[in-house]
């Protein structure tokens, strides 16, 4: 019982030292909500009335957007205009060795040395159905560290790395000039997720044919009572990032307003407890069915033809169910 | 355990693979070691923070903190080893961060080993080393974050 008590005050000492903005406590307190710990669920349990504060902002678009550039410059706008910048830099994990290469510092070299700056990089872990949990509950430690501005970037392929980036009051899609057939593909959801749209590399050939495209799209989308702005921004050298900053801002005032407040608020939250749960039962399927012999007997059936998977699937859920059931 | 929330998840799966951050102080701009570790430990399963080049004790430091890593692998080819790595040992101490293992490679004389490892440098590796001799050591060392 005392290794429990050592641990309970260990876990006071983190959240107490978060609260006051120490940047070891906040770098502690992630490392356990990253492994997806009792220890991380209780942190973020106990911190979530302290939450709120922050504006948490989603960056996504496919790998080489400029994403990383672009977030560089949008956290030197913002320090600029006096507010204190958490960052949540995504890369993906190898699915072979489960490793990772977290390289966005290489962009934000400048801003390591910023005491109002906190950087966080973190690996997307696989399909586990976590990372939600993972970087959203890294932005929530950030917000309650009293940090002003969250940024969370990640790449844009994929369920998981699309709720990340809802998972933020604001998220912004990065495309690029010349991507016709991106573009295209945004019609199949990452449209809606964006409030705002940015055609980076700006200086490139085709960037005006982007923002058309975009603008045909979206004029067909469905949006509520925010209307997606379309920007032009060249990261690499901060040109546009102030109007973007102005965007994101107007967002935020727009949420925060008495007339859509609520709606907003109670939107985004259901997003986030779906998105939750998800993740969770996703969990429970992979731990549930590595200990069961149910999954190895119906890929045999399958494999042999003697059935067909979608059944397969089906008697499976019911046995999943039935089990939980049982906790 | 603190909470009794076994309801999220019945069985935890708690993944924690090892954090390493990969530096490069200085001025030499050679980083192709530093890549080529970088990338062995990736594929050993680890999760490597790469800084990139021109780093300072400073920006080391920080870094380390904030990524809280286990581990820290400083690359440089420069010959400035014995002037730079005692400032990030300061750096780190002046953090609190008492608990990383360090591990040096790159261009270091034999005869500056000894005075490499009683700064804190735990493993020094230089031309010529299996990629696989520097996993087994970090593995072997580095310190758990629970």
């Amino acid at each position: 019982m005392l290794q429990a008590e050592i641990n309970i005050l260990e876990l006071e000492a983190i959240i107490n030292g978060l609260r006051n903005g120490d940047r070891r406590s906040l770098a502690r307190a992630i490392t356990k909500v990253e492994s997806d710990s009792a220890d991380g669920r209780e942190i973020l349990r106990q911190i979530y009335p302290h939450t709120g504060r922050a504006h948490t902002i989603g960056i996504t678009g496919s790998a080489g957007a400029g994403k990383s550039t672009l977030v560089g410059a949008l956290a030197r706008v913002q320090r600029k205009r006096g507010k204190t910048v958490g960052i949540v830099a995504v890369d993906p994990s190898s699915p072979f060795s489960h490793g990772a290469i977290l390289g966005d510092r290489i962009r934000m070299q400048d801003l390591t040395s910023d005491d109002g700056v906190f950087l966080r990089s973190m690996a997307s872990r696989g399909n586990l159905g976590g990372l939600s949990e993972m970087a959203t509950g890294a932005a929530d430690l950030m917000d309650a560290a009293g940090l002003d501005v969250v940024l969370i970037e990640t790449v844009g392929a994929g369920q998981d790395e699309v709720e990340v980036a809802t998972a933020a009051q604001t998220t912004v899609l990065v495309a690029n000039p010349g991507a016709g057939d991106e573009v295209q593909s945004m019609k199949a959801g990452l449209m809606e997720i964006a409030q705002i749209m940015v055609v980076n590399k700006a200086d490139l050939v085709g960037a005006d044919t982007a923002v058309a495209q975009l603008k045909t799209l979206l004029a067909i989308a469905d949006h509520g009572s925010w209307i997606p702005p379309i920007l032009k921004t060249i990261a690499k050298t901060d040109e546009g990032i102030d109007m973007l900053a102005d965007e994101i801002q107007k967002h935020f005032d727009h949420m925060r307003s008495e007339e859509h407040f609520d709606v907003e608020r109670r939107n985004h939250v259901r997003g986030q407890i779906i998105d939750l749960t998800r993740a969770i039962l996703q969990r429970r399927l992979i731990a549930t069915t590595a200990n069961d012999s149910t999954l190895e007997t119906l890929i045999n059936q399958v494999a042999e033809r003697q059935r067909d998977p979608r059944s397969a699937a089906l008697e499976l859920a019911d046995v999943i169910s039935q089990k939980w059931s049982e906790y | 355990m603190a909470s009794n929330e076994q309801s999220t998840s019945n069985a935890p799966v708690e993944i924690k693979p090892i954090r390493v951050l990969i530096a490069k102080p200085g001025l030499d701009g050679h980083d192709r070691g530093a890549k080529v570790v970088a990338r062995a430990l990736r594929d050993s399963g680890m999760e490597v923070v790469y800084t990139g080049i021109r780093q300072t004790p400073q920006m080391i430091a920080e870094a380390a903190l904030q990524e809280d890593v286990q581990v820290i692998g400083i690359s440089i080819l420069s010959g400035a080893h014995l002037g730079l790595f005692p400032r990030i040992v300061d750096e780190l101490n002046s953090r609190g961060i008492d608990d990383v293992l360090l591990f040096a490679g790159g261009i270091i004389p034999d005869e500056d080993i000894p005075t490499v490892e009683d700064i804190g440098f735990l493993g020094v590796f230089g031309p010529g080393t299996d990629t696989r001799d520097i996993i087994e050591f970090v593995r072997k060392n580095a310190p758990s974050r629970d």
